[in-house]
């Protein structure tokens, strides 16, 4: 269970106009200002659950995931995920969760896919058992085959997306943290991760927090919606209190924008 | 202990592939990382066809010296220059990966970047250091062999915490400090000498502060005959000195603030 209760996270944004004078006065004397990246934040996530993540960008997503991670620290406001503190008992937390980050890779640039799920196998330390059993599951299910022999730096974003994924579950996590997983893909492809993800969840009850700008993920994936904007929460609830009547999904969600003036 | 050993070794063996990928560069690279600092050894080299000697010393003293304070640099630096490139490890969110990973950081980022050109620069160390043995005319002991290995672990340690330094900096500035090259290459540069020949004020911060006398000139009085015996233990303060570079890294760390999205 994922319980997070008023976490606050500020930081210092240093800010100067542009042009020689300002970057030369900079030097000497910089104008900060304070970003409420996240305010008051509450919510709680139950095992197996599936939820949707939204709000538009510089929002707090990241921050939230980051938070949830063990990455940031918060300034104020407690966390508690299957009773660890992530910040605290980073070790012992990140062990049950898999993160995908959509805009960064987790493999070695230079190596075939093989040789970096080896390296995690060592880095989690699984049991050679579950390592192959794990590892066939997913490369049977992400289709992943030869891709597996293949070095990283020469595979299309669809292939590489489908090695994250598959990478992140290696160790079985029971939490898996999904940062925009489908950023770029093609539409096959996009199908592809969807289908996946609903399937593990059904399979293995693993909790999937998604953070996305695909309406369609959310509406293929979530039952739950939590809606952040300015570092706040503004909704949690289902796919039709997002919609309100409204037939279009992204047309319903950019009129909670105005709305809310995020 | 003994599984973190383990780990070093696959990441050893994934960027020893890594590398491979680029045999060319690699190549190319090593020859180069080799003469650079073979150049140093002539500045030394011609110096002394003019002058027979330095503030005291001989060439063999100082050869003695530059070879065991390169080797020292060379050790910390195979093992610790993983934390070199920690800014870009920070801006390109690789950092991020570490932090979600089980494992302790400092292995993490340590086994992230593995340089194997730098093996020139080791060779190039190791010659130094023989040719330095060789020259000194010292008359070698037990204690003075045990005194010259615990100088290259000491100073190995000394190198690597000034390196941690670097690291846990950028938690703050998000950027490398080139100002603290002056600690690492620089020191490496000047290290050629006994600390004491830059002057009474450097040797007292190089005491003190940044312990470096402590893991070449003191010891070194020792081989030479002029010291007390008790300076054989000083290199003992390069451990020391780890101490408080981790402090600032665990401070650091929880400054973390990551980037972009």
């Amino acid at each position: 269970m994922i319980e997070m209760s008023h976490v606050s996270k500020t930081y210092k944004v240093s800010k100067r106009d542009a042009g020689a004078v300002s970057a030369l006065k900079s030097i000497f004397h910089r104008e900060y200002e304070q970003v409420h990246a996240l305010k008051d934040v509450s919510f709680t996530i139950q095992d197996g659950e599936m939820v949707g993540y939204i709000g538009p960008n510089g929002a707090g997503k990241s921050s939230t995931i980051k938070i949830l991670s063990g990455i940031l620290t918060p300034d104020e406001g407690t966390c508690l995920i299957n009773g660890l503190n992530p910040w605290k008992d980073r070790i012992r937390h990140v062990k049950e969760i898999g993160v995908v980050f959509g805009q960064r890779s987790q493999l070695w640039w230079d190596v075939p896919v093989i040789d970096s799920y080896e390296l995690l196998k060592d880095i989690y330390r699984i049991p050679k058992s579950v390592y192959e059993q794990n590892k066939d599951e997913l490369t049977e299910l992400l289709n992943l085959g030869e891709l597996l022999r293949t070095p990283a730096r020469q595979l299309s974003l669809g292939q590489r997306m489908r090695c994250e994924i598959a990478a992140s579950l290696l160790h079985s996590p029971k939490i898996l943290f999904l940062d925009e997983p489908t950023i770029g893909l093609d539409a096959v492809s996009k199908l592809a991760v969807r289908e996946f993800i609903l399937n593990h969840n059904k399979k293995h009850k693993t909790t999937v927090i998604l953070t996305t700008h695909d309406m369609q993920d959310i509406e293929a994936l979530t039952e739950r919606i939590i809606l952040i904007g300015k570092g706040q929460i503004l909704l949690d609830g289902t796919i039709d209190d997002i919609k309100n009547g409204n037939e279009n999904m992204d047309e319903a969600l950019a009129a909670l924008y105005q709305k809310y003036e995020i | 202990m003994w599984n973190s050993l383990q780990l070093y070794a696959h990441y050893f063996k994934i960027q020893f592939h890594s590398a491979m990928e680029y045999k060319t560069s690699f190549i190319l690279t090593c020859i180069g990382q080799f003469l650079v600092s073979f150049n140093v050894f002539l500045g030394v080299f011609f110096m002394f066809k003019r002058f027979h000697n330095v503030s005291g010393y001989t060439y063999s003293e100082v050869m003695l010296c530059f070879g065991i304070t390169l080797m020292e640099f060379s050790i910390a630096e195979s093992v610790a220059r993983g934390f070199d490139t920690f800014p870009s490890m920070i801006a390109n969110g690789v950092f991020d990966h570490i932090m979600v990973r089980p494992r302790n950081e400092i292995l993490q980022v340590l086994g992230q970047k593995i340089e194997f050109t730098r093996i020139g620069r080791i060779l190039q160390a190791v010659v130094m250091f023989s040719y330095g043995i060789m020259k000194s005319g010292v008359q070698w002991s037990l204690a003075k062999v045990g005194t010259v290995l615990f100088m290259l672990l000491g100073g190995a340690a000394l190198f690597c915490g000034i390196f941690l330094i670097y690291a846990a900096i950028c938690f703050f500035t998000l950027e490398g400090l080139e100002i603290m090259n002056i600690l690492t290459d620089g020191a490496r540069e000047y290290g050629k000498y006994p600390v004491n020949i830059y002057g009474k004020k450097v040797l007292f911060i190089c005491t003190f502060f940044v312990p470096y006398a402590l893991i070449q000139y003191y010891p070194l009085l020792y081989l030479l005959d002029k010291g007390a015996w008790w300076y054989t233990l000083l290199p003992a303060g390069g451990f020391l000195f780890l101490l408080p570079c981790y402090g600032l890294w665990r401070l650091g760390l929880s400054h973390y603030k990551s980037v972009g999205s």
